[in-house]
């Protein structure tokens, strides 16, 4: 039994916003399928008592002082924008129907 | 051997800062170099030949005025294209960047500024860091140097490559899994993977965060060693930067080439010998031929335990794709890069979709789509969560072995350079090239790979870790090994075909 199905597939390239193709959900669900068999071996790791690392360095609170530093100017920042309007980045239409 | 580009970037240092080489003579040699054999081996993605000539001129003039020169100041350097140059393109090899100029520099490339070093240009890489071969970028396929129908590893195969066909002195790269390292051991050149957080996050394109970790590509470990001073040091600007002394590697490598290893006890893996994780014959032949050397020079080799390194490939499949789900969700087509489908019939969220469609490639959406899948509810638990739990045992692991040992040695990659096309279509035997890289990623610790031999003619690469901010111990061990050889091998690659651009 195959641990992730084309559909599963096709549902978590949806919450990632990638408009994948029938093509690469056929590829996908096998290799993808493949990977998650090698990862079902953690689950014969005892991990009782464990606890988890998120970070090689376990640093805790890094603060630093609250003063203003300089930055990009707004020019610099809007650059790379594929669209931009005003001093802003022009994006589509978020809602169906126009406001 | 009196050709400029045949002599280490120590060698160009003092040639430069002593008047017998100008900046400019060298940079030129290297640019020239790009233009004779990067038509065939195609390790860079951009050249920046003025830029690299104006700094060069700049220290001219300050040596011709007497002015103090640091480290490595004229000597020219290749990035990897994953690190944010101010004014420079830098695209992570990816089309969902194409053509995108960074506003700002990365921490690393100010350093390397501050330096003077001229950069040459920006090196080929799988797409975002993701490979071990370098085919996955979307722009071209980068060939190795020592046989062009095999891949020069990955995802650093670009940097690897420049420095393995001498079109640069020294190369920067980063290793997330082993992306400095498996392309050193594939090129016959070195490559060492710092501590992490004592080298700068800042400014490089983030695949996984906890993971990624920027560091030098040489010829040899002094080179690096160098190199690895001028970029590392801690910078309020990543959170996760070490505040502490940088390891004197330096000091190490110099101290490794007097070949005494009296003392110094290296620990090998056992489980890394054992069954499916067991290397290619004719890696392990090079890879004892090498310990037999070490052990010659003075080393004690002592068997150590690290059961969990068993896991670390799929605990590494879950950690760095998770994080990789995370981090490339900024690329959704609003504040750089591609923009795909915004005819005014689209919504914004189709615009995203399409967008990501056409501007990521296929292991890149693989990534994304295991991390989603392994940090979505139900799952996360079982996967993400262990995963993190099974990383503290490997953690744990290193820990009690660096209480036996200084060091601990193995191959660095478990097979020579491969063909292209050969692993391209089971991702799993793609990441089998990482299975002895990976475990230090997680830990957090550095490691380095040194040329040691060739098997069926392809270099081997002996890995050598250290335990965190112990980046001097694997140096002095790499340097070492490097002084019972009569010839770098990295000097011994075959002259690579010269046709062009």
């Amino acid at each position: 039994m195959s641990t992730i199905s084309r559909e599963e597939v096709a549902h978590l390239a949806r919450l990632a916003r990638l408009e994948v193709t029938d093509d690469e959900l056929d590829a996908f669900a096998g290799q993808l399928d493949v990977i998650l068999e090698s990862m079902k071996t953690l689950a014969e790791v005892n991990t009782d008592g464990v606890q988890p690392t998120s970070h090689a360095v376990p640093l805790v609170n890094v603060f630093r002082e609250d003063q203003p530093q300089p930055s990009l100017s707004r020019e610099a920042a809007l650059s790379g924008g594929p669209d931009t309007f005003e001093d802003r980045f022009r994006v589509p239409r978020i809602l169906d129907e126009e406001a | 051997m009196s050709r400029i580009i045949d002599k280490t970037a120590a060698e160009l240092s003092a040639d430069i800062r002593e008047g017998r080489l100008t900046s400019v003579e060298v940079t030129t040699a290297f640019l020239d170099r790009i233009d004779a054999v990067d038509g065939t081996i195609k390790a860079f993605l951009h050249v920046d030949r003025e830029g690299a000539l104006a700094t060069a001129r700049e220290v001219d003039a300050d040596i011709a005025a007497g002015k103090e020169t640091f480290a490595f100041a004229g000597v020219p350097i290749a990035i990897k294209d994953v690190v944010v140059t101010k004014g420079l393109p830098t695209t992570a090899a990816s089309k969902i960047l194409e053509g995108w100029i960074p506003p700002y520099d990365a921490t690393i490339s100010e350093r390397i500024k501050a330096a003077r070093m001229p950069i040459l240009g920006k090196t080929n890489m799988d797409e975002f860091a993701m490979g071990s071969s370098t085919e996955y970028s979307a722009f071209q396929k980068t060939l190795n140097p020592w046989d062009t129908g095999r891949i020069p590893g990955g995802s650093g195969g670009g940097s690897a490559a420049a420095v393995a066909a001498k079109m640069a002195p020294v190369a920067i790269g980063t290793d997330t899994g082993g992306s400095i390292r498996q392309p050193g051991a594939v090129t016959g050149t070195f490559g060492a993977k710092p501590t992490y957080g004592s080298n700068s996050r800042y400014g490089l394109i983030a695949f996984s965060s906890s993971l990624d970790t920027p560091g030098p590509v040489a010829r040899n470990a002094l080179d690096a060693a160098i190199l690895h001073e001028i970029i590392s040091g801690y910078d309020p600007r990543d959170s996760t930067s070490i505040d502490a002394p940088v390891p004197p590697v330096v000091r190490a490598a110099r101290a490794g080439a007097n070949g005494d290893l009296a003392g110094v006890k290296l620990g090998v893996v056992k489980e890394f010998a054992e069954g499916s994780d067991a290397a290619e014959p004719g890696v392990i032949a090079a890879y004892e031929a090498a310990v037999e050397q070490l052990v010659k020079l003075g080393a004690e080799i002592v068997e150590v335990s690290c059961p969990s390194f068993t896991y670390a490939l799929p605990t590494y499949y879950l950690i760095a794709p998770s994080e990789a789900s995370s981090n490339l969700a900024r690329y959704d087509g609003v504040r750089y890069g591609l923009r795909t489908g915004d005819d005014g019939e689209h919504s914004l969220e189709e615009v995203m979709s399409l967008t990501r469609e056409a501007g990521f490639g296929p292991e890149v959406k693989r990534r994304i789509i295991l991390g989603t899948y392994a940090l979505s509810a139900g799952y996360v638990d079982a996967f993400y969560g262990k995963a993190q739990l099974v990383r503290t045992l490997i953690k744990q692991d290193f820990e009690k072995a660096f209480e036996q040992v200084d060091a601990i040695i193995s191959p660095t990659t478990p097979f020579i350079a491969f063909e292209f096309g050969e692993r391209m279509d089971d991702p799993y035997q793609m990441y089998l090239a990482d299975l002895y890289t990976i475990p230090t990623n997680l830990y957090g610790g550095p490691a380095v790979s040194v040329p040691v031999g060739l098997s069926e003619g392809m270099p081997v690469g002996l890995q050598v870790m250290g335990p965190v901010m112990g980046d001097d111990v694997a140096y002095r061990v790499a340097a070492a090994y490097e002084s019972t050889q009569d010839a770098l091998l990295a000097d011994t690659a075959p002259e690579p075909e010269p046709e062009g651009k």
